[in-house]
């Protein structure tokens, strides 16, 4: 384990707290688990750990705006203190429930450095939440996606359909902060196709940083495909794999993206 | 005086026009585009807001990215006609909760009683409607149980548009306890029992008590001889107490001479209690039958749980609520489990009728509040189950939905949860509990409101007219999930409480009662508990049965801890007496004692009652249709059937990959069929997973209901047997929902189910650890014309089954994987159609005749032994279990999942439709890697038969002759069209 410790946000119906600490544990980073009211209530400190994340849930149960109401309660509540952290050498990540709440918090894309809300997570073209898995293709090189030639891992969200302007897609584009995009299993663009993109995201957008990269922030979830036998085709590639007598993994690639946070604390 | 402010958002694109107005468009409403605006409506009494604050808000509560809002103005748009869909007074109202919360935060003032935010939806229609049709859009958009409604035309609308409206809740309630002369005529007694007390103000009965004659006798009885006139407090509370849905009154009742003490012990008991005796120390048992939920070892760290229930009635008439009210509660059957187990899968099962029909059918006379379609039943049932797990976090990859017409009036909703927890915390058994003798009384999470009165009473009765509209709870899954995460999290670990039960069906006034069973005795103070509203009557506090609260057994000394604990986390905590050591339970309110009954009356005063059977199954001849031509588009007609086809748009709406434990999920393969059986990890450092199955055979009753057990306790074994999990390792949980359970020839069936679940579970060995029936599914109203219509669902068994997988990596799923694979079928095929998938699409849905499949189950298990041997030896590509619809629609589901073909021949010499569709039990068709064939064999020996291997486009099923050859393109076609657009 790296000295370094990372905080996981909970509270208020965020949920995937403990699969968040697992995987990070894993990657070789230790963590608490900080319920924002101990935080509010001064019980805890932002300014003991290195790695804040938001992980994936269902706060307030989306109800004004999915992530909105967290995101308020953060704001109204725990700015300062968030802002101090950021300007530290320490990194943000927000992954489903988490991403929507940095969008509304203007964590992302943070232009300049000003922290106001420049995309949305609207519902998905369907109306309905959608659970599936999806490939994705890193389309930016910075410290999160590193090494990485592909993430193959579930999305689960109601209201993950990115959107913005046309000035903003433009500086997301020239700025490279597209962390990853939906493609198809050949990791060919999925060009908005459904289910490829599964939400109907512009510009099939998966994940974006802020400007300076040190906050990521996806919709799809790639701690829970953190084993071989998370992912939903395993038993297929296990049998090919004995066929051709490859060595079957036990834990997934999605991996690496966990391992690389460990190694920029490192 | 009130100040009343409403904001209205919309977006500026709506993500979701277009679904929305092709979902109206395809009921059959021609409507033309429309449009949703979100309303908040603030009330506040004692300050007012500016107009800036407000606009403030309006931007805390929207995306300004996306979206925009007026503040106390009506939002301009082209459209016809402005619909307007509200809660009414009382009815939960989640998103109106968030909302003050942020605007509580944003301002740093605390609402104060009488003080809220409402939300509500307005649709803007535009299309040119006729009064009927509006009426129609109007009844798909709100239901008048929980809903109000308002219509304007553009012109009504103007510039001022929709009207501020505040539900508030006024109540004037007697705030006494009245006394309820139960010396009566008997018909008056009857008339108390099924309608209700007589309310003193209102003049109106208080809904059913459920009470028969005899049980209201007992109560009179025990009163008479203490001296005594009973309050409306002690007959309310008895009531729930003694309620079929608590007691389990025909399940325990004597039946004939030879079950003198009833089917519950004598089958379902009894066989665990063998099955644990002959097992010794090999035992998965941990905690059966006694507490919220079944327990059993998953190692040598940590147990598991699990639980079904059924939330019938009120899904009838709310199905959105119904539903999502019965996930959350079964949630807490797992957080009341022992000191509390973390909620990991949740599981459903929807029976209903076909969505492609419309049954026009009335509670009341003179068309008179009618029943939901089918369609709207199934969609609310839906939604309700996925806002329940997904809110909660909790995946849900495991369900089944069931058509049939006569769940039309009365649909099932089951719904289950498996919960984990360490076995032994600081040496504490985690699965044990005990309230002691002055441990404080804590009552957490939601408040108590009229929601749910009579929610046990009423789901013990056929659902008629008088059917009570309080019966309806809407869930709020945030707040169960606050009250969840600091049991399971925190205060459970740090030995807070002494013990902890959930609040369901009869509220605290059963959660108390039966936890003062175990230190024998309870003080409560109704006043303390606290109210969404003012003006409740003391019976309506004390079985309310709103939802998402705990009861809690807590020490003194550990009450100051608890309640700092539970402030930190934004979850109200109210002591509301005091557990004893009396043997009474003692309640009062306002310093009057408005109850005070023997503990032993109230748990064991219900008087005893014998049932009798009679047996009345006509004998039927064996239908003989005639075969197909082309049986190649019978495969087809078969993949199409509504029981049989993918129901996959419901998978892919619930969360299945929360908490990071997906391994098999809902569907499988590249080509997307859905399985039997799903594992999930529930411990992350362990290599072992948690297998769930279920099975049902509804079709099979009429005509034999032992065997319609016997067939559901195999397939449900079947399924886990499949991708893996050993037989030893598998319980099995029932649920029984039967109909018209007065009529002795329904009670014969039930009978003979009982005997087979006896019979079944002994015979593989695996034992019943929890169950839960629900005895009267029967829609009784009226027919456009006025006549009496009953419709009974058909005697459903619904048979879970949970089993530790010993290592997931070795875990099979249901595709073909490679092209050259051999394709086996494991155990044998006898003609075997009654009541089979092909008999009811060929002859129809009453044929009830036939041979219902039948096994020996000592050859079965033999089988299933060596099958797992197999599979965790790694010589197994894919396996999957024969069931509705037989070898044939295996086979193509198997082919479907690999998007592969296969050339097969069958053994036999029948007739090939009956060979190809018989629903003979014990069945598995598997795939293996050609190396592997040899030891394979010597594994299975002679019960797997070489049928074949996959190869090609298509599936090509031969016997002496070629009998059909269909491009798997086309059989994955017809699988995924009924559903398609869904």
């Amino acid at each position: 384990m790296i000295p370094d410790k990372a905080l996981i946000m909970s509270g208020y119906g965020i949920n995937s707290e403990m699969e968040t600490q697992e995987v990070l544990a894993r990657a070789g980073m230790d963590s608490d688990i900080v319920h924002i009211n101990d935080l509010i209530d001064k019980k805890q400190r932002l300014s003991d750990y290195r790695l804040l994340v938001f992980p994936g849930g269902f706060s307030y149960g989306d109800d004004t705006g999915a992530g909105n109401a967290f995101a308020n309660r953060v704001r109204n509540n725990l700015w300062d203190d968030l802002t101090e952290f950021l300007n530290g050498d320490n990194l943000v990540l927000g992954i489903c429930n988490g991403f929507q709440i940095l969008a509304n918090l203007g964590l992302v894309p943070a232009f300049n450095k000003q922290f106001k809300r420049d995309i949305a997570l609207m519902p998905n073209h369907k109306g309905v939440l959608e659970c599936r898995y999806v490939t994705l293709k890193p389309t930016a090189d910075n410290i999160w996606t590193k090494g990485i030639d592909k993430i193959v891992c579930p999305v689960s969200h109601g209201e993950g359909n990115f959107s913005c302007s046309k000035e903003t897609l433009a500086k997301l584009q020239s700025k490279k902060m597209i962390a990853f995009t939906y493609c198809k299993d050949d990791m060919k663009s999925a060009n908005g196709e459904y289910p490829f993109n599964p939400n109907g995201s512009t510009a099939d957008i998966a994940g974006i940083t802020s400007e300076n990269g040190k906050v990521l922030a996806m919709m799809p979830h790639p701690e829970r495909a953190m084993d071989f036998v998370n992912l939903y085709d395993w038993t297929l590639q296990k049998e090919k794999m004995k066929r051709q007598g490859i060595k079957v993994p036990t834990e997934s690639l999605n991996m690496k993206l966990f391992r690389n946070i460990v190694n920029y604390f490192s | 005086m009130a100040y009343v402010h409403r904001i209205e958002i919309r977006y500026k694109a709506d993500p979701r026009l277009k679904v929305r107005t092709d979902r109206i468009r395809s009921l059959g409403i021609p409507i033309e585009e429309l449009h949703l605006v979100d309303i908040y409506t603030i009330s506040t009494v004692s300050k007012d807001f500016t107009q800036d604050e407000l606009r403030e808000i309006g931007l805390q509560l929207s995306n300004p990215v996306v979206q925009k809002f007026t503040v106390d103005e009506a939002t301009q748009a082209y459209f016809d006609t402005a619909i307007e869909v509200g809660f009414l007074p009382g009815v939960t109202d989640n998103v109106g909760t968030t909302a003050r919360q942020t605007i509580e935060d944003f301002t740093n003032r605390k609402f104060e009683p009488g003080e809220a935010v409402y939300t509500s939806h307005l649709y803007f229609v535009c299309g040119k409607l006729t009064p009927d049709v509006l009426n129609t859009l109007t009844s798909t958009l709100a239901n008048p149980l929980v809903n109000r409604v308002h219509v304007k035309t553009r012109q009504e609308y103007g510039t001022s548009g929709m009207d501020r409206v505040v539900p508030f809740v006024e109540l004037h309630e007697l705030p006494t306890a009245e006394p309820v002369d139960l010396s009566l005529e008997e018909q008056e007694l009857i008339q108390i029992g099924k309608e209700g007390i007589l309310d003193p103000v209102t003049g109106q009965r208080r809904g059913p008590l459920a009470l028969d004659l005899a049980q209201l006798h007992a109560i009179r009885d025990y009163f008479k001889a203490i001296g005594r006139i009973p309050t409306d407090v002690e007959i309310e509370s008895l009531a729930q107490t003694w309620s079929e849905h608590c007691k389990h009154t025909i399940f325990a009742s004597a039946m004939d001479e030879d079950v003198p003490k009833g089917l519950y012990k004598t089958f379902i008991q009894a066989a665990t209690n063998k099955i644990r005796a002959e097992k010794g120390d090999k035992d998965i048992c941990l905690s059966v039958f006694s507490d919220n939920s079944g327990g059993i070892i998953f190692d040598d760290e940590y147990l598991v749980t699990h639980k079904v229930e059924t939330h019938n009635s009120p899904s009838a008439l709310d199905p959105f609520g119904g539903a999502l009210t019965g996930i959350v509660g079964v949630n807490r059957d797992t957080i009341g489990f022992g000191l509390g187990a973390k909620p990991c899968i949740n599981i459903y099962g929807f029976c209903v009728g076909d969505p492609d029909t419309n049954p026009v059918l009335f509670r009341g006379k003179d068309q008179s509040n009618p029943i939901l379609t089918p369609r709207r039943i199934l969609d609310g049932v839906v939604a309700g189950v996925g806002v329940g797990g997904n809110c909660s976090g909790i995946p849900t990859p495991q369900g089944f939905v069931w058509f049939d017409d006569r769940y039309c009036g009365k649909p099932l909703v089951f719904a289950g949860t498996v919960g984990v927890m360490p076995r032994k915390n600081a040496d504490r058994n985690l699965y044990e509990k005990q309230a002691r003798p002055g441990d404080r009384i804590v009552v957490i999470g939601g408040r108590v409101g009229k929601d749910g009165i009579h929610g046990a009473t009423f789901s013990s009765e056929a659902l008629d007219p008088a059917s009570p509209v309080t019966a309806v709870q809407i869930g709020d899954p945030i707040t169960q999930k606050k009250v969840s995460d600091v049991i399971v999290k925190e205060a459970r670990d740090k030995g807070l409480y002494t013990s902890i039960t959930d609040n369901g069906a009869g509220g605290i006034s059963c959660s108390v009662a039966e936890m003062a069973k175990e230190c024998n005795g309870c003080h409560v103070v109704l006043d303390k508990v606290p109210l969404k509203y003012p003006g409740m009557a003391p019976w309506e506090i004390w079985i309310s049965e709103s939802q998402e609260r705990m009861t809690l057994a807590v020490p003194p000394e550990k009450i100051d801890e608890l309640m700092d604990l539970l402030g930190r986390r934004e979850v109200e905590g109210t002591v509301i007496g005091t557990f004893t050591d009396t043997g009474r339970c003692v309640v009062e309110f306002n310093g009057t004692t408005v109850m005070d009954i023997e503990l032993s009356f109230l748990h064991d005063g219900l008087p005893v009652k014998h049932l009798k059977t009679s047996s009345s199954s006509p004998e039927a001849s064996e239908p003989v249709p005639g075969c197909p031509e082309n049986l190649g588009d019978t495969l087809k007609t078969m993949l199409h059937r509504k029981n049989i086809c993918s129901k996959e748009f419901i998978s892919i709406q619930y969360d299945h990959t929360v908490q990071g434990g997906h391994v098999l999920g809902p569907v499988q393969g590249i080509g997307r069929v859905q399985g039997v059986a799903t594992l999930t990890k529930v411990v992350a450092s362990s290599k072992k997973g948690v297998g769930l199955s279920q099975s049902l055979f509804p079709s099979y009753s009429e005509i034999d209901s032992y065997r319609m057990a016997i067939a559901c306790i195999d397939t449900a074994i079947r399924g886990l047997i499949a991708i893996g999990v050993p037989l030893e390792s598998i319980a099995i949980l029932d649920n029984f929902c039967w109909c018209s359970s007065d009529e002795p020839e329904r009670l014969d069936q039930l009978k003979a189910a009982v005997r087979g679940c006896y019979d079944g579970a002994t015979g593989f060995m695996t034992p019943f650890i929890s169950g839960k029936d629900s005895m009267f599914n029967d829609f009784s109203g009226f027919d456009a014309d006025n006549n009496r219509v009953r419709v009974s669902v058909p005697p459903t068994l619904l048979i879970s089954s949970i089993g530790v997988h010993p290592d997931v990596t070795k875990a099979v799923s249901l595709d073909a994987k490679i092209e050259g694979d051999l394709v086996y079928l494991i155990g044998e095929t006898r003609e075997e159609l009654g009541g089979s998938e092909y008999f009811v699409q060929i002859c129809g849905a009453n044929s009830a005749a036939g041979t219902v499949p039948h096994i020996e189950i000592p050859a079965v298990k033999a089988r299933y032994e060596k099958l797992t041997h197999a599979i965790l030896h790694d010589l197994v590509a894919s396996a999957f279990p024969v069931t509705h619809g037989g070898l044939a629609v295996a086979l193509a589901k198997v082919a479907i999942a690999g998007r592969l073909g296969m050339d097969i021949t069958i053994p036999g010499d029948g007739r090939s439709d009956l060979l190809l569709f018989s629903e003979t039990l014990g069945r598995f068709v598997v795939t293996i890697a050609p190396d592997n064939k040899r030891p394979f064999e010597r594994t299975m020996g002679p019960d797997a038969v070489l049928i074949g291997r996959v190869s090609g486009k298509n599936l090509q099923i031969s016997g002496k002759k070629q009998i059909l050859s269909v491009p798997v393109s086309e059989l994955e076609a017809a699988y995924k069209k009924p559903f398609g657009g869904y």
